[in-house]
């Protein structure tokens, strides 16, 4: 009799996701437009409706727990010294506690800086700047500012722990909503993200649900629980790692390609091999990045930008098509469905260039040093090249016609030995939407969200 | 407690001296921040930034200590780190070429402390009391 119902609040849709524990069977899934604006209910309702049709009949389920990346998702600022170095460790807490990191700061900030802030509407910041025993001057100089200048916006403190006091001083001073946690980066190239990733969490579930006109919803439902993109990775980390006696896929990455942003996520350690040395901040198991300038529609316009003239004249003559022109009319109406088969072609070929794109900001990079004590590599980021598996998630590449082409452009197809993309991969699309209901479904139940990713995931011949 | 910034410059895999020095350095009460090798200029100085640093630890082993070197006390000042101590130190130049030249140049590119191939950490050390004033 345990039926659970498992919600994606997206931008563009409302997902759901019926699972029966007795059976450990997916029920069935439906969907329909967000409906954020008027009230999220009435799309959610409508969703529900149509999985009541699909299963035909009415199902009593006595749980029924959300993400939700609606209403522009979980917006934060992230603020460090260096940029490799706190500026980066904020940045990667942020992204894998499931935000879009709007804003990106170092050093100073300046007025015009916080202006921007305030003007951009975020939900929270992290502050962070300083290794424990380190600079203390930048990060309290920081606080202050946005004291000053009277910001209303949560700021988590993630920064050197030898500032503590003084920072929540200025807090209490200038009354503002500030919350302390472990530093970001309490060693040089260490991250340590679990305080503040929590401590994200928690502001979410307690206040950002609430601004964002999600809360309605919860007379209908328990719970929203998390941003959908930490329910995704939660889902990934689990797929890949494996629980108990069930067994994980081992190393993967998943992609999804959206209107505005196309998100990677890659579960590996940095390397496993002997003969190279890392450079830079210390690599996460599971690592989310998020390109902000490659998407579908609101970022199509980035994806010719990532381009040279030449390379532009080129896509032209070959594919017959003036990608500019293209690009611009999905960025101007940007719910544009394909209609005919050009339009298809053209969102293919788009999708493929995210997903290349997006796969050579992700994957680590290597160099060949040559030392009088020989030959060694010098790595920064992370090495995918044994990754089993790349997963393919989100509507374009389920709607696609050629799954398998988008996914390829992430493995190494052009042999570029100094980049470290999957070498021989692989190929599942997460045909049903189900990686952010299992990652869900994972906070009661991780073995059987493991078993029904292990089956449902389909597997592109 | 000062802290130190130490590391191997440059296409440079020396390992050893590098975890000497830390453990003496350790030792002796400061806080050493461990780049280890193959470390590039910038990775010394972003360090130095976040940790506050006092003193850059430059080590070289492998003769191409002045390409690696070069510019390297320009780029502190204009992090911010003008009043960070540079030390240099290990077989920084190619041959059997004199100290005495050798240490101007480095003087001259803006390293407060030169040291000769075979010195042992323990004579720095003083110098570094000294200069740190603990």
């Amino acid at each position: 009799m345990s039926k659970y119902l498992l919600v994606d609040f997206g931008s563009t849709f409302t997902k759901l996701c019926a699972v029966d524990l007795e059976t450990e069977k997916i029920m069935g899934t439906s969907s329909h437009y967000t409906t954020v604006l008027e009230d999220i209910s009435i799309g959610y309702h409508k969703a529900l409706n149509l999985l009541f049709d699909k299963l035909g009949k009415k199902i009593e389920f006595e749980h029924v727990i959300a993400c939700s990346s609606a209403a522009g998702g979980l917006k934060m600022a992230a603020i460090g010294l260096v940029e490799e170095l706190t500026v980066e460790a904020a940045k990667r807490v942020c992204l894998g506690a499931g935000a879009k990191v709007d804003l990106v700061f170092s050093h100073h900030l300046t007025k015009r800086e916080v202006n921007e802030i305030k003007s951009g509407q975020m939900d929270i910041i992290l502050l962070s700047g300083g290794s424990d025993g380190g600079n203390q001057e930048n990060v309290i100089y920081n606080a202050k500012l946005l004291g000053e200048m009277n910001v209303k916006v949560p700021i988590i403190y993630a920064g050197n722990k030898s500032a503590q006091d003084d920072i929540l001083d200025i807090f209490e001073n200038y009354g503002l909503d500030g919350y302390i946690c472990d530093n970001v980066m309490p060693k040089i190239n260490k991250l340590n993200p679990k305080c503040a990733r929590g401590k994200i969490r928690e502001l979410f579930l307690k206040q950002i649900i609430e601004a964002k006109g999600i809360k309605k919803i919860e007379s209908d439902i328990d719970q929203v629980i998390l941003p959908t993109p930490n329910a995704v990775l939660q889902a990934a980390n689990l797929l890949s790692e494996g629980y108990l006696d069930e067994q994980g896929l081992g190393d993967l990455v998943v992609v999804d390609i959206g209107g505005a942003t196309t998100d990677m996520y890659s579960m590996c350690y940095a390397t496993n091999r002997s003969d190279v040395v890392l450079h830079g901040l210390e690599e996460p198991y599971a690592k989310r990045t998020v390109e902000g300038d490659l998407g579908m529609r609101y970022s199509a316009p980035g994806i010719v930008k990532s381009l040279s003239e030449r390379e532009i004249d080129y896509i032209n003559k070959e594919k017959n098509i003036d990608i500019v022109k293209e690009v611009n009319e999905r960025y101007q109406n940007v719910h544009l469905l394909p209609e005919d088969e050009r339009d298809q072609f053209i969102d293919q070929f788009l999708g493929e260039m995210c997903a290349y794109r997006a796969m050579n900001r992700h994957c680590g990079k290597i160099h060949e040093v040559i030392t009088p004590m020989g030959k060694v590599f010098n790595q920064s980021g992370k090495d995918l090249s044994n990754a089993k598996y790349v997963i393919g998630t989100g509507g374009v590449i389920i709607n696609s016609n050629n799954q398998k082409d988008i996914l390829k452009q992430m493995s190494n197809i052009l042999g570029d030995s100094t980049q470290l993309r999957p070498e021989e991969p692989d190929y599942l699309v997460d045909q049903m939407y189900i990686m952010a209901p299992m990652g869900l479904l994972a906070q009661k139940h991780p073995m059987l969200a493991l078993k029904l990713m292990k089956e449902n995931l389909k597997e592109l011949k | 407690m000062k802290t130190i910034v130490i590391g191997v410059i440059g296409a440079d895999v020396h390992a050893v001296g590098n975890k000497i020095i830390e453990y003496t350095l350790v030792n002796s009460g400061y806080n050493v921040v461990n780049i280890g090798v193959l470390s590039s200029q910038e990775d010394f100085i972003n360090a130095a930034i976040e940790t506050d640093a006092d003193l850059i630890m430059v080590s070289s082993l492998y003769g191409h200590g002045e390409i690696d070197c070069r510019g390297m006390k320009e780029k502190c000042i204009e992090s911010g780190l003008d009043d960070v101590l540079l030390y240099v130190g290990g077989n920084i130049v190619v041959g059997k070429q004199a100290f005495g030249e050798v240490k101007k140049t480095f003087g001259d590119m803006g390293f407060d402390r030169v040291y000769p191939p075979g010195t042992s950490i323990d004579d720095a050390l003083t110098d570094i009391q000294e200069d740190l004033g603990e």
